[in-house]
């Protein structure tokens, strides 16, 4: 995030887009909700009528993939309205006049026509967050896991910029980190074009100092994305390391995710439970577990935090870093011989300029969002406030482009797939944590009323999805929070592995995964033979991350 | 709000003196001490800083100020009764007597008719944070004299089957904390109040289950309870667990807000979570994932020990760490002799710690040499 979480009751008009804030980071949604008790106005860009969009003054029921439309034109309208901070525009960005030209053609009427909104709601939303003194964007992966995440992204940037809505309390460009240390992990290197701190492996200097820190000379050339790896599995890669992550259930493309893992010559998974994932491992190491482990971790607002152990691990179970740093010892490796998860983090300060003021005793109350250049510095909850990293803002002349797979005859329905408030990821964790199976102990495709109606499905009834990838059987629940044409599903249970059918391409700059838009065919059918009182997923061991 | 008999590790410093506002030091007097207060700074608040300690049932220091417990009154010079601190403002000349043999005789009386209204004085603190607030104050006033014999107000709801939030009502005190932060603080407005005086029932919509409400099972409600009227189930099945419960300080484990928690141990168990009021990104807040769903750690599906698949069956099978380490660096090796070093590939994750993804991508660029290493945000 740009701006710090505290900053969330602050903004007079809040946009969120592709986050379901509510159900997945249900406590930075109460400092919406805070916000909206004192007057802030709020508008919901979001294909499904979710609890957000609720409490919303605008929803945009937008088509799913289509954001980039939607943004240009709200951009048209903040530009032919005059709603631009031109001192801003002036002062901290570069191409403005190119953009507000490139805007010119975009009017809500030709959105209207791929994203399905009203134009007069996307000209009211426009006019809302162009108008506010305080404008606030926060998005989740409703807006990066799609062929053109990074433009959608580059589209809000664009928002904030004309307006003037980066660097002061109340504003910015937000994103959601979904897991807990997903920010950290990037953090503290594990990228293939960065080494910790974001400091790019193509940069002689950089190249340098890593050279001179961990005495080997390392590869020039950025590594492949993982994306790209497993596409390469059996031809080119051999042999995957896999720390805590579930491939074969949270990736796209089920099918093609097995072929991958089981053509390695050597599968290697570090893990808290047998996994699918783990099953199919040559080796399975058990890593030590949440409250079992000493660590830091680090927030959507990168804030520095530390986690500490309050129970044993069971049996022989040890941290991730010790496992990691063993192994490479009985590779013949040296300079892994780190005896604590403090001298681990402690040699990650030292080469991240961004941690650079930090150690572990340091952060032990968790006070400081990076960057933290130097000992005396109090971090820096606010990015840009002083100006931009690299300059001036860039404002990017962005297109829509349509999803890789749009609907056909044979594929005729949108599936968009997310989380669900009770259950978090693939249920390893939650799926095992008494009661929370009471909230919500199967996995349903919300179908919209008029759909069911039309496609001769019941509410309760079972339904076949599929499309060329794959094909799997679900329980219906009719739901107008479903917009007609669209249904969803989460990925939370195992019966329902909805990543068979998900995988329709990737962002061609992040190689992000396009789990947002995916045609699919629709059916009924009858129950599954096997099926008791309960419901598939009440009776299934959870698997999976 | 105050602790109840835990320990705590890095429990927050109260904030000493009171900040200048551009020059301008606004004073009163407190017991005849001069004090600092900066506008818009309730009595009770400025009391507070200045360690009072004056009694209250219905404060917590997240919500809007209600008035509704009495217990918090103070002399006002000037006044004819004692005022509620928590709703007077502070003023400037304002003098204020928070201690009087007049206002302790008037708080003991209102704790004994506090107790009258409840069917348990004391109740385990694996309640709730707050749970042994009405019981504190019960012995600091002495109060348990039974003089005043009330009806009961609230009707339990044994029949909410849900299995994190204890609902007895028969304990309330109709303080208004639970149905305050779920409207303040979670903007969720599932709980509601109907009726008065002894006929006070704290309510869903239409009276019904928990679950078919708006409620979202964060558990705030329980966490500000003061009477344990509402109870963590969850931590309740681990109240005869035997040990001192002791508090670790750490992070959430679920999304990325990074909310801090309390986890409550005794022994090598886990026995609940508590939120951290002073947790940076929270605030005392948590959702029903943070608060209950912890249990997944000491679960009979962890793994405790390495496998490896043996050549022969094909099948994995528990083997020492030696044997595992070994087994495994011989795979490794083998790779890179037939394939190359960068045949190699490393998938760090978004649930470890930093010192877990950088141990990984130090494995792949130190050991091997290469840039192979990503984690798992792109899906």
């Amino acid at each position: 995030m740009s701006n710090p979480l505290a900053d969330m009751d602050k903004p007079d008009v809040i946009f969120c887009i592709g986050t379901n804030m509510t159900e997945c980071h249900p406590v930075a949604a109460t400092r919406l909700k805070r916000a909206l008790a004192r007057g802030a106005k709020m508008i919901v860009a979001d294909p499904r009528r979710i609890g957000l969009a609720e409490i919303a003054d605008v929803h945009l029921p937008i088509r799913v993939g289509s954001d980039v439309s939607l943004l240009l034109a709200m951009a048209h309208v903040i530009a032919r309205e005059g709603l631009v901070d031109q001192a801003f525009i002036d002062e901290r960005t570069t191409q403005g006049e190119d953009f507000m030209k490139h805007v010119e053609r975009y009017t809500p009427e030709w959105a209207s026509g791929i994203c399905e909104c009203d134009p007069g709601d996307i000209e009211k939303a426009a006019l809302l967050y162009g108008g506010a003194d305080r404008g606030a964007i926060y998005y989740t992966v409703g807006i990066t896991e799609h062929i053109c995440g990074v433009d959608n992204v580059q589209s809000l940037c664009n928002l904030a910029l004309m307006t003037g809505n980066l660097g002061r309390e109340g504003t910015g460009v937000n994103p959601m980190r979904g897991q807990n240390n997903i920010q950290g992990a990037g953090d503290a290197g594990a990228l293939p074009n960065n080494y910790p701190g974001f400091q790019a492996v193509t940069v002689p200097a950089h190249q340098e100092k890593f050279h001179k820190a961990y005495g080997r000379k390392v590869d020039l050339e950025t590594g492949m994305t993982k994306v790209t790896a497993l596409d390469l599995c059996g031809d080119g890669i051999h042999a995957m390391i896999i720390n805590g992550e579930n491939t074969l259930v949270t990736d796209p493309d089920r099918h093609h995710c097995e072929h991958a893992l089981k053509s390695l010559d050597c599968l290697v998974v570090i893990d808290i439970f047998m996994t699918e994932t783990a099953k199919v491992a040559d080796v399975v190491f058990p890593a030590t577990a949440w409250a079992e482990t000493d660590g830091v971790c680090t927030n959507t607002e990168r804030r520095v935090q530390r986690l500490r152990a309050a129970v044993p691990p069971p049996g022989d179970a040890k941290p991730d870093w010790w496992i990691v740093s063993r192994l490479a010892q009985r590779m013949g490796w040296k300079g892994f011989e780190f005896e604590s998860a403090k001298e681990v983090f402690n040699e990650l300060c030292s080469l991240s300029p961004i941690y650079a003021g930090l150690d572990w005793d340091r952060i032990d109350r968790g006070e400081h969002q990076w960057p933290v250049p130097t000992r005396d510095h109090p971090g820096t909850p606010r990015l840009h406030e002083e100006g931009f990293e690299n300059g001036r803002g860039i404002f990017k002349m962005l297109e829509y482009r349509d999803p890789e797979e749009t609907l056909s005859d044979e594929y005729p329905m949108w599936l968009t797939t997310g989380r669900r408030l009770p259950q978090y990821h693939t249920r390893t964790q939650t799926g095992r944590s008494g009661g929370i199976d009471y909230l919500l102990s199967e996995e349903t495709l919300e179908v919209h009323p008029d759909d069911i109606a039309r496609l001769g499905l019941q509410d309760g009834g079972w339904a076949e999805l599929s499309n060329p990838r794959g094909c799997l059987h679900v329980k219906v629940r009719a739901t107008a929070k479903s917009p007609k044409g669209t249904v969803f599903a989460s990925f939370a249970f195992e019966d329902v592995p909805v990543n068979v059918l998900t995988g329709g391409g990737y962002d061609p700059v992040t190689q992000t995964a396009a789990l947002k838009a995916c045609p699919v065919a629709l059916k009924p059918v009858g129950p599954p033979p096997a099926l008791g009182q309960a419901g598939a997923g009440a009776m299934t061991i959870p698997g999976g991350m | 709000m105050k602790r109840n008999g835990t320990a705590t590790t890095n429990g927050a410093p109260r904030p000493e003196g009171a900040p200048r506002t551009k020059g301008v030091q606004l004073t009163m007097t407190l017991d005849g001490e001069k004090v600092a207060f900066t506008r818009g700074e309730t009595v009770y608040e400025v009391a507070e800083r200045h360690r009072r300690e004056i009694p209250t049932l219905c404060y917590d220091p997240r919500l809007d100020p209600f008035g509704g417990c009495r217990l918090c009154v103070v002399e006002l010079e000037g006044a004819r009764n004692p005022v509620a601190s928590c709703t007077t403002k502070a003023e400037p000349g304002m003098r204020v007597r928070t201690r009087s043999a007049a206002l302790e005789v008037q708080r003991r009386i209102l704790m004994e008719m506090v107790a009258s209204e409840n069917r348990d004085t004391d109740v385990d603190p694996m309640h709730g944070y707050a749970s042994q607030e009405m019981a504190e104050l019960l012995d600091r006033y002495d109060a348990r004299t039974g003089r005043f014999e009330g009806a009961l107000s609230g009707t339990s709801r044994p029949d909410d089957d849900n299995p994190f939030i204890k609902r007895d009502y028969e304990n309330c005190i109709s303080c208004y904390r639970c149905v305050r932060v779920c409207a303040e603080q979670e903007g969720d407005y599932a709980i509601s109040v109907m009726n008065r005086g002894f006929h006070t029932q704290i309510t869903t919509e239409f009276g019904g289950l928990l679950k078919d409400s708006a409620c979202t099972f964060c558990g705030q409600c329980i966490q500000t309870c003061p009477t344990g009227a509402l109870g963590d189930l969850k931590a309740l099945a681990n109240k005869d667990v035997p040990g001192e419960t002791e508090t670790t300080r750490t992070i959430c484990p679920y999304c990325g807000v990074g909310c801090t928690v309390d986890v409550m141990t005794r022994g090598e168990k886990i026995v609940g979570v508590l939120p951290a009021m002073d947790g940076p990104a929270n605030e005392g807040a948590l959702c029903v994932k943070g608060q209950f769903a912890f249990d997944f750690v000491g679960h009979p599906d962890r793994l405790a020990t390495p496998f490896i698949r043996e050549d022969k069956s094909g099948q994995l099978r528990p083997a020492s760490w030696d044997e595992a380490l070994d087994f495994a660096a011989g795979k490794l090796r083998r790779v890179v002799k037939d394939h190359g070093r960068r045949a190699v590939y490393g998938i760090a994750s978004g649930r470890a710690p930093h010192e877990a993804a950088y141990m990984m991508q130090r494995f792949i660029r130190a050991g091997l040499g290469t840039n192979h290493i990503d984690n798992c945000s792109r899906a």
